[in-house]
């Protein structure tokens, strides 16, 4: 924080580094980002029902949570359809990021690269309406309504974010511990296994957290997509808003909220070991 | 695995076994490995063709059938879904008029979604430059505490706004029992209310492109720029803006597009009056059971989002041009 590390211009009394103002409008930014979120976690500890008036601290509202079957229903699909989704996506980015990388330009390259970008290109709330379109079409004809459609869903929109992180791995990575092990007679196999997977296994971490992250956050889609009683922790919090408000769902907003700053630090911290 | 283009090989004009000449045998090598590649990205093709391309294609059919009575649609070609996306039949004698009320919505995305890009600028390039200006050991924590918001469940993050800016949320709590005002503001369910939200969710999508461009920035420019006796203010305008350009440019469009379809904060701060763009559509799948419609509208914003995106290439492709 001290400007005074700076290196000073050496006629004028100040840094170059440092813009008059900018300091201040910065740390005031920085602190309002995280005061809401600060304020949700507090009154999570309310003793209260209320989110206005503090009553002293409690963890009534977890235990309430805990106990709520809907709640923990939708937090058992939650993690069910995000580590479904995000372990194929990752599977298959892994494999789209293994043949797009690291190469010439061959004939439909940005073609597939175009393709496995679609999803970032339309707005969310295209996507969800789309799908639910086609979906309700095989929902009549099959009769059939599984997690399938919401898995399927969540799969193609966090392939884009689990490719990003293993493409970024695969280029900083050259040919020439593969050549090595090539002369060395190791089988194709041998070299994918013992040489390639390993470099790029934080990019693939990486890309799973994120697609995980991205999948466990969605409303949008999965609020178009899910068939009756397939709530997830995220639209069960929508759906709740509708009605009186309690410090319940501030204690699962927390806990969502410690669960993805784990996530977020391991994701720094995998992607600080790269450099 | 991909593998490596054959090497150019020493066996330059030397018969290769099994009679093909060498340009053939490379030929042959680079389709192999052409295939190879398509097969590798086939199940991540798949999986998106399917389940984010393909929809899209059904949706444009149905924007040109007739709505069904109880939502779906019957299929009878009509064009009235797109013809309502900007007009609407006066009931009595069938004349077109201008749809008042989705005019409103489109303007209302519009100006909020500048409001709130310019919002973010205002904060997040102040930000972006305070982090990147830090010292090498610091940089990583500062930029951390930006991040970490922006990977922070949206909904939880809308949530945590509504709490602050209800009736009897923080703020109006703050105010009454400072006596600035005697009784609670309505900041929810307002434009405000949307636009607020907005910018604090969206902001890190600010921060993290102008970061970027002012982790670049060549600080001995601004030195010489300071040593020919450029002002503080002239040497920002003329020699850092000129070269955070790109980062800025980046970080408008990263919010202005999300903002444009954003559902969840018109949702839950709007309410059932102040609709946004992706509200206006969610409506025509349900209470306003015009699914046609609603596919229209969806491709309106489709087209709008497209819009500014080629302009947003265009804009960096001249950038480019010029940077030479």
């Amino acid at each position: 924080m001290s400007d005074t590390a700076l290196p000073r211009h050496s006629s004028r009394g100040y840094s170059v580094r440092s813009l008059p103002g900018f300091a201040v409008i910065a740390l005031f930014t920085i602190f309002a980002l995280y005061a809401p979120i600060l304020i949700l976690v507090a009154y999570s500890f309310n003793a209260g029902n209320s989110l206005a008036i503090w009553e002293g601290f409690s963890l009534k509202w977890y235990a309430q949570a805990a106990q709520n079957s809907a709640v923990i229903d939708a937090a058992i699909r939650s993690l069910y359809l995000a580590l479904s989704a995000a372990g194929v996506a990752t599977v298959a980015a892994t494999m789209a990021a293994l043949a797009t990388t690291r190469t010439r330009r061959f004939p439909g390259k940005t073609m597939i690269y175009a393709l496995i970008n679609q999803p970032l290109m339309v707005p969310e709330i295209v996507t969800a309406v789309a799908l639910l379109i086609v979906f309700a079409w095989i929902k009549v004809a099959t009769g059939y309504t599984s997690m399938i459609y919401l898995i399927a869903a969540h799969t193609a929109f966090c392939v884009p974010f689990a490719y990003l992180p293993i493409r970024a791995r695969l280029e900083t990575m050259d040919y020439t511990l593969e050549t090595a092990a090539r002369d060395l007679y190791a089988t194709p196999m041998q070299v994918f296994m013992r040489v390639t997977l390993p470099q790029m296994w934080p990019g693939i971490i990486a890309g799973m957290m994120l697609a995980f992250v991205i999948s466990m956050d969605d409303v949008v889609i999965t609020e178009f997509v899910k068939s009756a009683g397939q709530e997830t922790i995220p639209t069960y919090m929508l759906g709740q808003l509708r009605r009186v408000v309690t410090p319940e769902v501030n204690a699962i907003s927390t806990v969502i909220l410690a669960a993805g700053a784990i996530l977020v630090s391991l994701f720094f911290w995998l992607s600080r070991e790269r450099r | 695995m991909p593998e490596t283009p054959a090497p150019a090989s020493a066996t330059a004009d030397a018969p290769v076994p099994g009679g093909l000449i060498r340009g053939e045998l490379e030929r042959e090598l680079e389709q192999t490995d052409n295939r190879t590649r398509w097969l590798l990205s086939l199940p991540a093709i798949l999986i998106i063709l399917f389940f984010a391309a393909a929809p899209l294609l059904v949706m444009v059919v149905y924007s040109f059938l007739t709505p069904g009575d109880y939502g779906n649609v019957k299929w009878i070609f009509s064009t009235e879904g797109w013809v309502n996306v900007i007009l609407q039949r006066d009931i009595f004698d069938d004349t077109l008029i201008w749809a008042d009320a989705h005019l409103s919505i489109f303007w209302r995305s519009v100006k909020l979604s500048i409001v709130t890009t310019l919002l973010t600028l205002i904060f997040g390039v102040p930000t972006a430059w305070f982090v990147a200006t830090r010292p090498k050991g610091k940089r990583e924590f500062w930029l951390f505490l930006v991040t970490v918001p922006f990977w922070t469940n949206l909904l939880v993050r809308t949530i945590a706004i509504q709490e602050l800016i209800r009736a009897e949320g923080v703020i109006n709590n703050l105010l009454m029992a400072l006596h600035i005002v005697d009784q609670p503001i309505q900041m929810m369910f307002t434009d405000f209310a949307i636009g607020f939200g907005m910018t604090y969710v969206y902001l890190p999508l600010m921060v993290l492109p102008v970061y970027a461009a002012v982790d670049k920035l060549d600080f001995r420019l601004v030195e010489a720029a300071h040593d020919l006796y450029a002002g503080r203010w002239t040497a920002f305008r003329r020699v850092i803006l000129p070269m955070i350009k790109p980062g800025i440019i980046a970080g408008s469009i990263l919010v202005f597009i999300p903002c444009l379809g954003a559902y969840v904060t018109p949702r839950v701060l709007g309410g059932g009056k102040n609709l946004m763009f992706g509200n206006l559509i969610e409506l025509q799948f349900g209470a306003g059971r015009n699914w046609p419609l609603g596919a229209a509208l969806s491709f309106t914003l489709m087209a709008i989002v497209m819009v500014a995106l080629i302009y947003y290439v265009r804009l960096t492709s001249r950038e480019e041009k010029t940077d030479v």
